[in-house]
């Protein structure tokens, strides 16, 4: 029973930052019809901007956690009106190519600047765990938690109470329809790619700490993201961010830890055979 | 002029390879095969950079045969299609005689039947599963121990740590999987009870609940073998879960002071099988050299942490430019036979190739020491053992 509930304990606490690589990369997905490989550079990037704030400039932890979002913004923006503007209208698969190519230079270019060797972020957590009865947990990630969720709900009320998010609503279910009530819709285009970066630097940036940082962490977490995607909208990248996160934990912690890796894309496959259009999609919607 | 154009092209073309084959003439490839990016990239550039020096040190004196060693770098991005793609670009384009590679243990098995292909042996300096010496591969040249002669070294101190019960958690691979199975077969011949064997996937990060189903189990001791960065990790999260049990690493890729500084005192109280003991040259098979060498990576302003890895690079380029000079050629079946007949000192103990695996297709085997060493308040210490 200690070991079932300290199973559970992690996997709300992993569960969380997967929903917010999911979230950013199903409102890429869902506005743009982007197929988002550069997805997990993001969420290097925003590693790698924490680390640089942290240990090179030597600033406060959280400011970095702050500069990094604003850094994965602005990224996110960059790549939309360099890469993906010029691209628009053009087909999904030669939009994915584009895409393979910016995460295969965004890689290399974090190994070009910070080598192959792995860095450690320091945080003002203390290395002591939290002690609840039978389980325990580092301080490090319960923070990891409450920020993911925090930045979880600022999406969702960006999404359905801003004039934004209403935009961001109309364009995905008629973009044509929105662009005649006045929507910018290129605008729209930016605003939702920089968004999704963020969301990506920002889950980055909060488990660079808690792992490790390195050119190729990011390969692992777009892995994630994308089964995420696969369950539909937004309330069901949330829900399969915690869901992923607690079948992996109990898969290896009672059938098998070689194929961890593997379960969530069992889940994948199961959902895709049995509801197609997502675990928790009534319509397609974004929502 | 478009004619003329293409003929001086041609002309210029001809006349660079030309220069390059009297370039090659001056000087010994040898090809080196490493992890320079991806998951396993600091500890395949501590290695290269360790054969660096040995190059440099054996060109300051003349060479080999009156030519200059030329290392010819290649990566294996920590994936072993690249390994046997680039093993293959070594050979057929640079034409090197002899290949040091490649680090892990799943990067050398993918080389090993382009060495039967093109007869090109290879010196392994760092994999330990034990198939790449009894598969019958007559062109591998072993001086890093495999788990096996690991497990063997380690039986005899084993006893006075006086452990009732392992676990085990071992990276899911032939070096992790292998390591899990010799260490085990060891620790039942010495009354040892084996609990879980745990595995994780080379990439992963998160392993609470691995260390989870672990913290729950009966057993006073967990040993683990993966390498340094995933490591780090697992004492992390374990400090963070509570686990309380002694800890015992294997595979002499653990990098203890990189341990220190990113897991911080998360690191304390473990245990760890290494190969180099850059903290007291003295303790290594040759102070001299292992104080010379350790001398020349400070120099070169290379972090301290990785001597217990490039040690590897270093031993390995010097025994390969010892069989060339044995071999009195550079040629690839010369080398291969001139394995057999070296005998140098290296950092952890004599290197001289013993025949393992099947007869007739014999591969090379050295059988090295191996070192026990603790962390205790964030410093390493030498137990005397």
């Amino acid at each position: 029973m200690d070991q079932f509930l300290q199973h559970l304990l992690n996997a709300v606490m992993l569960g969380g930052t997967y929903a917010l690589l999911g979230i950013g990369l199903t409102l890429i997905f869902g506005i743009m019809r982007v197929v988002n490989f550069a997805h997990g550079e993001l969420y290097a990037f925003g590693a790698y901007t924490v680390y640089l704030v942290v240990a090179a400039l030597g600033i406060n932890f959280f400011l970095g956690l702050v500069v990094a979002i604003i850094a994965g913004a602005l990224l996110g923006a960059v790549i939309e009106l360099v890469l993906l503007r010029p691209m628009r209208g053009a087909d999904i698969d030669t939009v994915m190519l584009v895409m393979i190519g910016a995460w295969i230079v965004m890689q290399n270019t974090e190994l070009l600047i910070w080598g192959g060797v792995a860095k450690a972020i320091v945080t003002p957590f203390s290395d002591a765990p939290l002690v609840i009865g039978p389980v325990s947990i580092s301080w490090l990630r319960v923070f990891v938690l409450a920020a993911a969720l925090l930045l979880i709900v600022t999406t969702y009320v960006l999404i359905h109470r801003t004039k934004l998010g209403k935009a961001m609503r109309a364009t995905f279910q008629d973009a044509d329809t929105a662009a005649l009530m006045g929507v910018n819709i290129k605008g729209i285009f930016t605003a939702t790619f920089a968004i999704g970066s963020a969301l990506a630097a920002a889950a980055g940036a909060l488990l660079g700490p808690v792992f490790l940082v390195t050119p190729t962490m990011g390969d692992l977490a777009s892995l994630k993201a994308f089964a995420i995607v696969g369950l539909g909208n937004i309330t069901g990248a949330t829900l399969g961010g915690f869901i992923l996160a607690f079948v992996e934990e109990i898969g290896a912690g009672y059938i098998s830890s070689g194929y961890r890796d593997a379960m969530g894309f069992l889940i994948i496959i199961i959902v895709l055979l049995f509801k197609p259009t997502g675990l928790f999609a009534r319509a397609e919607r974004v929502g | 002029m478009k004619q003329f154009a293409g003929t001086a092209t041609l002309a210029a073309v001809a006349l660079a390879a030309g220069v390059a084959a009297a370039a090659a003439q001056e000087s010994i490839k040898v090809g080196v095969i490493q992890p320079l990016t991806g998951a396993f990239a600091a500890s395949g550039n501590y290695v290269a950079n360790g054969a660096k020096i040995a190059a440099d040190e054996i060109n300051g004196k003349g060479g080999v045969l009156g030519k200059k060693l030329e290392l010819v770098i290649e990566d294996n991005k920590s994936n072993p299609t690249e390994a046997a793609a680039v093993a293959e670009k070594l050979i057929v384009r640079d034409k090197v005689p002899v290949i040091m590679g490649a680090w892990g243990s799943g990067f050398t098995l993918a080389i090993m039947p382009k060495l039967m292909e093109y007869k090109v042996p290879m010196l392994v300096e760092t994999s330990s599963a034990g198939k790449i010496t009894t598969s019958g591969n007559p062109y591998i040249f072993r001086i890093s121990p495999p788990s096996a002669v690991e497990a063997v070294a380690f039986a005899k101190i084993v006893d006075k740590l006086k452990i009732g019960k392992a676990d085990f958690l071992v990276v899911n691979n032939d070096w992790g999987r292998g390591a899990a199975e010799d260490f085990g077969k060891m620790f039942k011949e010495h009354n040892i009870r084996v609990g879980l064997v745990e595995t994780m996937d080379p990439p992963a990060q998160d392993m609470s609940a691995q260390l989870a189903k672990i913290k729950a189990s009966d057993a006073d001791t967990l040993i683990i073998t993966t390498a340094v960065e995933q490591l780090t990790l697992i004492f992390k999260q374990a400090a963070a879960l509570g686990l309380k049990k002694r800890i015992i690493t294997t595979g002499g890729s653990q990098n203890p002071d990189q341990l220190i500084e990113q897991a911080g005192a998360a690191a304390n109280d473990t245990t760890h099988i290494t190969f180099f003991t850059p903290w007291n040259p003295n303790v290594s098979a040759d102070p001299p050299m292992a104080k010379a060498f350790v001398a020349e990576w400070n120099k070169r302003g290379y972090p301290f942490a990785g001597l217990t890895e490039s040690f590897r690079g270093y031993d390995g380029i010097r025994t390969i430019a010892a069989a060339i000079a044995k071999a009195g050629k550079a040629d690839p079946e010369a080398i291969r036979a001139a394995f057999w007949q070296i005998e140098l000192s290296g950092m952890n103990g004599k290197i001289k190739f013993e025949k393992a695996g099947p007869a007739g297709q014999e591969s090379g085997q050295s059988n090295p020491g191996i070192y026990l060493i603790k962390i205790e308040n964030g410093k390493v210490v030498l137990p005397s053992v």
